[in-house]
């Protein structure tokens, strides 16, 4: 299975949206949505059956026994995550912060600490004609780059025999958008034309140069600013960045979206750039194949 | 010499496992006294950093060699560190990667995937 | 005042209200806590700027004293440490520096070394005190440089203001833990409805005062206005769709500072916050 993952640094740029038309003009058997922490590609994939979820685990989480705590606050000393506070005499864990080390439970002379498992998140595998792999990740939570990996796990486990998979990534550069850009074969960043969009797309291609992942650049409502569109052609051609193609501001892109189906659906002038692009990407995949 | 294979299964007709870190099994074949046995692999439930979990088995296991399909960058450093050679294995046949192996048909392992920063 | 602005959704112009609200008061703290891509800087151009590097502990082995009693391996819940030879290595990308094979040697042989995960710069736009947090690329979690950049506005009566990162994770979190009110971004979409949800849910668990600001407002969606009545969160202000705005934004200039309808539209904001902020 080779494996397309749409990323941007910069939020709101609109990678679901090019994902979502990516699967339609595809005709995808597997996709999948890696943005755990804000999910949005099953408001537009159109599936038509309902998911299996199951559970899932992140690292476990220290509990103290109200009980056996003498509130001596030895654990809260200790603890390099600010996850313990005294009140009331009794020492208790912020869940959100705890990162599940386990120092508290090894310094704590009244033995009242016990690390439990932590049910993080769920995990949701819809399977028509297609297979779609998404998840959730509860509130505040952290290990979301577990969660992506698993969700890339399930998907490849799921449709063995698919050829090209549509991923949709997440913003920014950290944990989760590391742990999506690992192991696919070409990453696509959808770039904005204005100077933070700039900016956060040299940041994403600089992370997926560390991580030796082959990266590809589009610029998305590209007439919104011709000049920063073709400061990014021109940053790619410098710095030997594929460059796939430009998408017009196109009004009929969120329409579709709040009707709940993506733009390949409808015949407008993004439709027709992303077609393009696609084609760019494919011949691209080929490419590097050889 | 001992080789390590990661295995699916704790039985000869087993197959290689693609995956090292999250092996369930590691074949351990010592050529001098012909005699082979299996280690449960316990880093293949841990939260993260299961290949380094998995490389640290394979350190006290006393093996010189592993042939395996695929290795992560951070247990190749470690099983380097510890002069294991790693030795990328053709297909998934134990016993035809063993014999290619002593053969000296098999290619020693270069391209290592990029770490999963603790989420695999 | 501790204001933070957040939104679900990336994009919705957090970075764009965070840094017209503090232009438009003119004086006041911006802290820009979106550390893995922060762009406040861009637009309030601050001068005089002093970075300091933001460091976490690492452990470091001694060999020597090291006995290869392994009790650091076994402790490690993150699998960051392989006993190999004399001493344990350290994979650092793995490790959460939780100090707890430090505490579990039983020989003195781990002691710690500090590893860069960022930086925090300060510095001066006019009268306001720019914070910049920046995570280095390839760190897995920008929490710590969070903290370090919270840490610079000490608590005082100056209106500070939180630009925080998109969605609703640990990240942001960290970000709105000290704030006094939360200002929430979206925009009318099914995407934007369906993450300020979220964000919306998030803020609750913290019993955190908040409003929304409807960006690129105008259109036919409404569901977002819905949720805001059904939920009590005051929409306090509709910023319509505008080429004008989307071309100040593009090359960097504030509009509160170049246009005076803008500025009196956040200066307005600002009042209605305050006023908010004290119910």
């Amino acid at each position: 299975m080779k494996k397309l993952l749409i990323l941007s640094g910069k939020g709101g740029t609109g990678k679901t949206t090019v994902a979502a038309a990516f699967i339609d003009l595809l005709n995808a058997e597997a996709f999948a949505d890696c943005d755990v922490d804000a999910p949005n590609l099953h408001l537009v994939a159109g599936m038509n059956t309902l998911p299996e979820r199951w559970d899932y685990y992140g690292s476990q989480k220290a509990f103290i026994d109200p009980e056996k705590c003498i509130g001596c606050g030895v654990c809260l000393d200790n603890c390099r995550f600010e996850a313990v506070t005294l009140r009331d005499g009794i020492c208790e864990v912020n869940e959100y912060a705890c990162e599940g080390c386990g120092v508290c439970e090894y310094v704590c002379p009244q033995s009242a600490v016990t690390m439990r498992d932590d049910v993080s998140g769920e995990q949701l595998l819809y399977k028509d004609s297609r297979v779609f792999s998404t998840a959730t990740l509860k509130m505040g939570r952290g290990n979301s780059g577990k969660l992506v990996t698993e969700v890339k796990k399930t998907l490849v486990n799921a449709a063995p025999d698919s050829k090209l998979a549509v991923i949709d990534g997440s913003p920014g550069v950290g944990c989760p958008v590391i742990a999506s850009i690992s192991g696919v074969d070409l990453v696509l960043i959808v770039a904005e034309p204005s100077l933070s969009g700039i900016h956060d797309m040299e940041r994403i291609l600089k992370t997926a140069d560390i991580l030796r992942a082959k990266a590809a650049v589009c610029v998305n409502k590209y007439d919104a600013c011709m000049e920063k569109t073709k400061d990014i052609e021109k940053y790619c051609q410098e710095n030997k960045v594929p460059f796939m193609g430009r998408v017009p501001f196109d009004k009929q892109a969120s329409a579709a979206v709040n009707e709940g189906h993506s733009l390949a659906l409808v015949d407008c002038s993004a439709r027709a750039a992303l077609a393009n692009i696609l084609k760019n990407l494919r011949l691209l995949l080929l490419e590097d194949a050889k | 010499m001992k080789i390590a294979i990661p295995v699916n299964e704790n039985k000869s007709e087993s197959s290689i496992c693609v995956s090292f870190g999250r092996a369930p099994y590691f074949m351990l074949h010592d050529v001098e006294e012909k005699t082979t046995k299996y280690i449960a692999n316990t880093a293949a439930e841990a939260q993260g950093g299961a290949g380094l979990k998995a490389a640290q088995l394979i350190v006290d296991s006393g093996a010189n060699i592993l042939l395996t399909i695929r290795c992560g960058q951070n247990a190749a450093e470690a099983l380097n560190a510890a002069q294991i050679k790693i030795y990328k294995a053709d297909g998934l046949g134990v016993a035809e990667n063993l014999a290619a192996f002593l053969e000296g048909k098999l290619a020693p392992m270069t391209q290592f995937h990029a770490g999963f920063h603790g989420h695999q | 005042m501790k204001l933070a602005v957040l939104s679900g959704k990336g994009g919705t112009g957090k970075t764009f209200v965070s840094v017209n609200l503090a232009a438009a008061a003119g004086s006041a703290i911006y802290i820009d806590c979106d550390v893995e891509e922060p762009n406040g800087r861009i637009f309030l151009r601050p001068e005089n700027l002093i970075s300091k590097t933001i460091n976490i502990k690492q452990p470091v082995f001694d060999s020597e004293k090291c006995t290869g009693c392994r009790k650091c391996v076994a402790f490690c819940r993150f699998n960051a440490l392989v006993y190999v030879k004399t001493k344990p290595m350290l994979f650092s990308e793995v490790c959460h520096s939780c100090g707890g094979c430090r505490l579990v040697c039983p020989s003195g042989a781990v002691s710690e070394t500090e590893k860069p995960v960022g930086n925090v710069e300060c510095g001066k736009s006019g009268d306001i005190r720019v914070v910049t947090g920046c995570m280095d690329l390839g760190e897995a979690s920008g929490i710590p440089v969070i903290r370090a950049a919270l840490a610079e506005a000490p608590d005082t009566d100056d209106l500070t203001v939180i630009d925080c990162p998109p969605g609703s994770a640990c990240s942001v979190m960290e970000s709105i833990q000290a704030a006094d009110y939360c200002l929430l971004v979206a925009e009318p979409t099914a995407f934007g409805l369906h993450n300020f949800k979220m964000v919306y849910e998030l803020v609750s668990l913290l019993h955190k005062p908040c409003g929304a600001v409807i960006n690129k407002a105008g259109g036919k969606y409404t569901e977002l206005d819905d949720f805001c009545c059904e939920h009590g969160v005051p929409v306090l202000l509709r910023i319509p769709y505008s080429e004008k705005l989307a071309r100040l934004g593009a090359s960097g200039q504030i509009a509160a500072l170049s246009d005076s309808e803008y500025a009196e539209m956040f200066r307005s904001l600002l009042g209605d916050i305050r006023r908010e902020a004290h119910v």
